[in-house]
């Protein structure tokens, strides 16, 4: 593991660089931003880029959402070679399932812990 | 489906109408500062002896958990308005819209409040994403059954 630093900061930021272009120049909202970078990094996976990406560029790879579609990626791959098309259905939340899991328990329970302002007032 | 106003409240809190070009740049500085605190904290688990796959899901949970909280105390929203696409491509982004989204709605109860607005932003990610994933599934499936 010998991601170069100053390669993970250019990576990670360059997604954030391109992200915030196309919100300023296009309609795009920053929830479509998210999907499409989620496929985008299925794709990457898909295609044999991201793990060599990975390698690399590490969490500049690994932590912009493209990280998140290339684990759905990912689990679909090793799925289908151990179970073959069961794997299609299966391996694509159980990659993503710690992430998922734990954004939403941790949402769940900042709502009842926490008290939207917004709302109080 | 997200109304005009959810739209417009995402939007502010992630853009500013400020020159593009020093959007941009801010976004690519807090983004890359992001990721290199995710990869100092992935050489800090290693060298606790977490085994490297475990140590990059530990630190994709860490930033879940720093942002989600930081969302929690109202500090995320006044950072995003600065750092814009920075803060919302890495995790953060994701752990933000869903907490954010969960607060918002306690007001309307528990179960059709939060639980089904939880869902706002995740929902088309994770959606989209397994869209994606069950496609690429099907091409891998039938390329390897032909000549794989």
């Amino acid at each position: 593991m010998e991601h170069n630093l100053i390669l993970v900061f250019i990576l990670g930021g360059a997604l954030c660089f391109l992200a915030q272009l196309l919100i300023d120049l296009t309609r795009l909202t920053p929830a479509r931003i998210l999907v499409i970078y989620v496929c985008l990094g299925v794709f990457l996976y898909a295609v044999g880029i991201y793990e060599p990406l990975f390698d690399i560029f590490g969490c500049g790879a690994s932590l912009p959402l493209i990280g998140f579609g290339a684990n759905i990626g990912r689990g679909v791959f090793e799925a289908v070679n151990e179970k073959g098309i069961i794997g299609i259905l299966e391996g694509g939340l159980s990659a993503s399932a710690l992430g998922i899991t734990a954004a939403l328990v941790l949402g769940f329970l900042a709502s009842v812990i926490f008290r939207s302002k917004t709302k109080r007032m | 489906m997200m109304s005009e106003e959810e739209k417009k409240k995402l939007i502010k809190k992630h853009s500013k109408s400020s020159p593009v070009l020093k959007n941009s740049l801010r976004a690519f500085f807090f983004g890359g500062l992001i990721c290199l605190f995710g990869e100092v904290l992935l050489k800090v688990y290693v060298f606790f002896g977490a085994e490297e796959k475990t140590s990059v899901s530990l630190v994709t949970l860490s930033v879940i958990f720093i942002a989600s909280l930081l969302t929690g105390i109202g500090v995320f929203d006044k950072i995003a308005r600065f750092t814009g696409a920075g803060t919302l491509v890495p995790v953060s982004g994701f752990s933000n819209a869903v907490t954010s989204e969960a607060m918002d709605s306690a007001s309307e109860g528990y179960v059709l409040g939060v639980g089904a607005k939880i869902f706002t932003v995740a929902g088309p990610v994770i959606i989209f994403g397994l869209l994606s994933g069950v496609i690429y599934g099907v091409i891998y499936y039938v390329y390897s059954l032909i000549g794989g």
